[in-house]
């Protein structure tokens, strides 16, 4: 089978991977690239585990193929860290308002979330509901995520990590 | 201070690990291991009459291909039956790849291992099975009718009956003033965690020795499982459980055909070997439940209050009974809920269809009892003209009448006994919080506008901590840090963090000082498993008196070495030190030092624990005959019986007069799981409980066509709810201790989910008038009963 190379800055970091046209995003980040951070729940796009953002956009990576995203900048949830390295806003506020119990679909709530407050910087509680609309959970009943999204607002309005 | 105990909201440890991606969960594990796919059958029952790999073996990096034939020893017997019961007269279990026979779509054919998942799945289409169908048995009726077998030698399909009776209740219902007869449907669903199962299995030929890492609920189980399959000492067998995304009950299910598959392909190749469910495969091939059909009869005074209760109902159980038949054996006794029926006859059958297997999913038989019991309660109401939660009332044990005997056997083989519990006081409690008395003027004053709303209720009484027993390993280290073990799984509940507020209690530690690890066969290699809202009631428990040992042990060589009596110290903050005199102290990492006499001392510290460096007499032994060296205990926690939790829910609703669609507009809960370990966890729990209640009650279900094919095996189709789904949930909570642990706890995991579809079938009643006897229901459902009540 013919192999492409992919390059991707991924988390602010260039790194390449030679795939086959067919292998996904989400696979080829998890085991290419080795950021199993980004889960894989359904693959067909239902249940937003595995949201990356793409140049920016939150995105399916379960329905990218690697090589369709050639040269874009992705961030995964390992990328949402602070800058020093502890918890980002967004996944302190989860740990504050135990806003997950298994954690497998954390990461597609980090992802999204940092994107929505970053163009929505002071939701209302409809609205941070609405924000996470699109990922599945099973554990939570999404209160307390829906109060993460809240906190993680608070968290970055404050300026602090 | 940084100690935070028992009883503390404390944010989870686990989290930072979570939130981050750092966690392992099984497909992040074994990036060089093979992997493994499987061909399953696209047919409800059916021959096998060749399976053709012909074009599969040109596919490049293809490793192996195994059917029924190629699998030899114990691994080419049926699966294990868990859990026999009597009454199960003809139980059922498959191969672990179809031998000549398959008897539902999803069935496991074929095995292929090759060097990726995606090389896997090109050889597994180039694999020509050939069948000869037949026409299956789906449903209930179908089953009962028994026109066809499931199983050959089974001509009625029916794999269990079991009758428990308490009085006369037959004789009891015909002298009654009222009596009634209510048939209560609830269809299938599933526990759908976003993670499927998983299974990775490395042999070292050289040890002679199997590590394997599942996505379980129960490694210690799978570890016994194994090694007989598998024909290796219990000793060469390790089971760790990784982080797992979630289990609700379809992961306590073991040894599945991939759990024993995958390592036995790994021994044979001698090469590691993974394989990690996709979504498909977790609809077709994993586990459903709930799926029951009820008929009731029952008989009341005129006060609404009961004197008979005889519950006849068949119980779907699939193709095959692994697990026994547990499901129904709870709903047959838990259905009871707070209440005294009088007299009470019960007798279930379960039945074969050629449908996904049956094992327990989050409150595993008792939604459908709960569903069966309140519909029953409300009936009466409706009938006698009474108000709901006043019938209730009228009927509940009281709580000077704990301990309270039914008289049945419970899931355990133990007797039915309530430990305690106050329910006048849980209803009292949601009746304000929900303002039920002050509603009747809400209704009608929204009727007014056009609007249709309702209440409902629900109660519901909960047997949790199921035995045997659980075990915990506490070990305080020579730097101070605390290491706890015990052997149950976790699949998000919080064990690290509840478990190490147990510990830091019981010991007098920082909980930041605190290790948790769970369901790794390496550090504890006997426990039972995550469910039944079991692992803080067994383990917990576990825990707090493994840490008794160790804290006891701590005191008495603390009170050697400052020479005192050890009732006269206590440890705080990791320090031991005298009562009311804090300067006389020695830290609990240098107790732990001296508690493991050395000959070697491998840093600075251990110097005081070497020979020459320590006192006591020269005419006695450096450990003594009862003693162990090293600062840690293990210790075992199993009760006499389960410990009963309780809780009420109430939801109101709002129905479109138009369209029928149905909204949540409120829903409160009260709830009592004896004392709270941290009630954050606990409120989490509820919450995630209540969701998976209300997907139950008007999304989730499980349709199969005429042909056994699952049709909406997706997440298209299979509707869970999203954030738009799912209200804010009100909750208040009571804690009645239980009597019958350490700790006063009770379970609380699977509470949430129970009164679902029983509290929401009030609701609508509630609102529509029209009653309401199957669920779930959706708008296209109740825009039906509307046409039809208004036809007559």
């Amino acid at each position: 089978m013919t192999e492409h190379d992919v390059r991707l800055t991924v988390n602010g970091v260039p790194r390449t991977a030679r795939v086959p046209a067919r292998r996904l995003l989400s696979d080829c980040l998890r085991h290419d690239l080795g950021l199993t951070g980004t889960h894989v729940g359904c693959e067909h796009g239902v249940c937003g585990a595995c949201t990356v953002l793409v140049d920016g956009l939150p995105m399916r990576s379960c329905l990218l193929f690697a090589v369709s995203v050639d040269g874009a900048e992705v961030t995964t949830v390992e990328g949402c860290r602070a800058p020093d390295g502890g918890l980002g806003p967004v996944q302190q506020a989860f740990q504050d308002c135990h806003g997950l119990q298994c954690g497998f679909c954390t990461p597609g709530f980090v992802t999204t979330v940092t994107a929505y407050l970053r163009d929505h910087p002071d939701p209302t509680p409809e609205q941070a509901r609405e924000a996470v609309g699109g990922n599945l959970c099973r554990c939570t009943g999404y209160q307390n995520i829906v109060a993460s999204v809240l906190r993680a607002a608070e968290i970055t309005g404050d300026g602090q990590p | 201070m940084t100690t935070r105990m028992f009883g503390e909201p404390i944010v989870r440890r686990e989290d930072p690990r979570l939130v981050s991606g750092a966690g392992r969960y099984l497909d992040d594990l074994g990036s060089e291991a093979l992997a493994a796919a499987f061909v399953r059958s696209p047919h409800a029952a059916a021959r096998v009459l060749d399976v053709d790999v012909a074009d599969a073996l040109d596919v490049d990096g293809l490793v192996a291909i195994y059917t029924y034939e190629d699998l030899d020893g114990r691994v080419a017997e049926p699966l294990p039956l868990l859990i026999p019961h009597p009454a199960l007269h003809a139980p059922r279990t498959g191969y672990p790849l179809a031998r000549d026979v398959v008897r539902h779509v999803g069935e496991a054919v074929v095995m292929v291992v090759a060097t990726d998942r995606y090389v896997a799945e090109d050889a597994c289409e180039r694999i020509r099975v050939s069948y000869e169908t037949r026409p299956p048995v789906v449903g209930l009726e179908a089953a009962a009718r028994a026109e066809r077998r499931v199983h050959e030698d089974l001509p009625d399909n029916v794999a269990a009956h079991l009758v428990q009776e308490v009085g006369d209740a037959r004789a009891a219902i015909a002298a009654a003033p009222h009596r009634l007869r209510l048939d209560l449907d609830i269809e299938r669903s599933a526990s759908m965690p976003l993670e499927g199962r998983g299974v990775y299995a490395r042999w070292d030929e050289a040890d002679r020795s199997l590590r394997v890492y599942s996505s379980t609920q129960t490694s210690t189980s799978v570890r016994f499982a194994l090694a007989a399959k598998l024909d290796i000492p219990v000793d060469r067998v390790e089971v760790v459980t990784p982080d797992v995304g979630g289990g609700f009950g379809v992961k306590i299910m073991h040894p599945w055909p991939e759990e024993v598959l995958v390592p036995w392909a790994a021994m044979r190749l001698g090469r590691p070997v993974k394989w990690a469910e996709d979504r498909r495969e977790h609809f077709i091939s994993s586990a459903h439940e709930r799926a029951q059909r009820h008929a009731v009869e029952v008989g009341f005074d005129g006060d609404g209050v009961l004197r008979g209760l005889d519950v006849t109902f068949d119980h779907d159980n699939g193709a095959y009974t692994p697990y026994g038949i547990i499901v129904p054996v709870i709903t047959s006794t838990q259905l009871l809920g707070p209440y005294k029926p009088g007299t009470y006859r019960v007798e279930l059958r379960s039945l074969y269809t050629n449908t996904v297997q049956v094992t327990p999913y989050r409150g595993a038989g008792r939604p459908q009892g709960c569903f069966v019991m309140e519909r029953t309660m409300d009936a009466i109401a409706a009938h006698l003209g009474l108000d709901r939660a006043v019938v209730r009332e009228r009927n509940f044990i009281q709580p000077e009448e704990m301990p309270y005997d039914h008289q049945l056997t419970f899931q355990d083989g133990r007797p039915l006994i309530y430990d305690s519990g106050d329910y006048p006081a849980t209803l009292e409690k949601l009746r304000k919080l929900v303002g039920w008395d002050g509603f009747a003027a809400f209704r009608d004053e929204a009727r007014a506008q056009g609007r249709r709303v309702g209440i409902g209720l629900a109660c519901y009484v909960e047997g949790t901590g199921v035995g045997p027993y659980e075990g915990a390993h506490v070990r305080v280290e020579t730097n101070g840090s605390v290491v706890v073990a015990t052997g149950l799984t976790t699949q998000g509940q919080g064990h690290e963090t509840v478990f190490a507020q147990v510990a830091a209690a019981e010991l007098g530690v920082p909980v930041e000082a605190v290790t948790v690890v769970t369901g790794d066969t390496r550090r504890f290699k006997y426990a039972v498993g995550t469910f039944a809202s079991r692992a803080a009631v067994m383990s917990g428990n576990a825990v707090a008196l493994a840490a008794r040992k160790v804290r006891a042990k701590a005191l008495r060589i603390a009170a050697e070495a400052l020479e005192i009596d050890p009732g006269d110290l206590e440890v705080v903050e990791g320090v031991v030190s005298v009562k009311g005199t804090p300067d006389v102290s020695i830290p609990l990492r240098t107790v732990a030092v001296l508690a493991n006499p050395l000959r070697y001392a491998f840093d600075e510290e251990t110097q005081r624990a070497t020979q020459f460096a320590v006192g006591g007499g020269a005419d006695r032994p450096p450990v003594a005959d009862d003693d162990e060296p090293g600062l840690e205990a293990t210790d075992y926690y199993s009760p006499l019986r389960s410990t009963f939790a309780a809780g009420m829910h109430a939801a109101v609703v709002e129905t479109d007069p138009e369209t029928a669609e149905i909204k949540i507009l409120r829903y409160c809960v009260v709830h009592d799981c004896g004392r709270l370990i941290n009630p954050r966890i606990v409120e989490g729990q509820i919450h995630g409980g209540v969701a998976q209640g209300v997907g139950g009650a008007l999304y989730e279900r499980m349709v199969y066509d005429d042909d056994g094919q699952l049709l909406n095996a997706s997440f298209m189709d299979f509707l869970m709810p999203y954030a738009s789904e799912v209200p804010v949930v009100e909750t208040d909570h009571l804690e009645t201790p239980s009597p019958l642990n350490p700790l006063g706890i009770k379970g609380a995991g699977e509470a949430g989910v129970i009164p679902g579809a029983a509290v929401f079938a009030s609701a609508i009643e509630d609102a529509e008038g029209i009653p309401i006897h199957r669920m779930p229901i959706s708008p296209s459902e109740l825009w039906e009963l509307r046409r039809r009540e208004e036809q007559g």
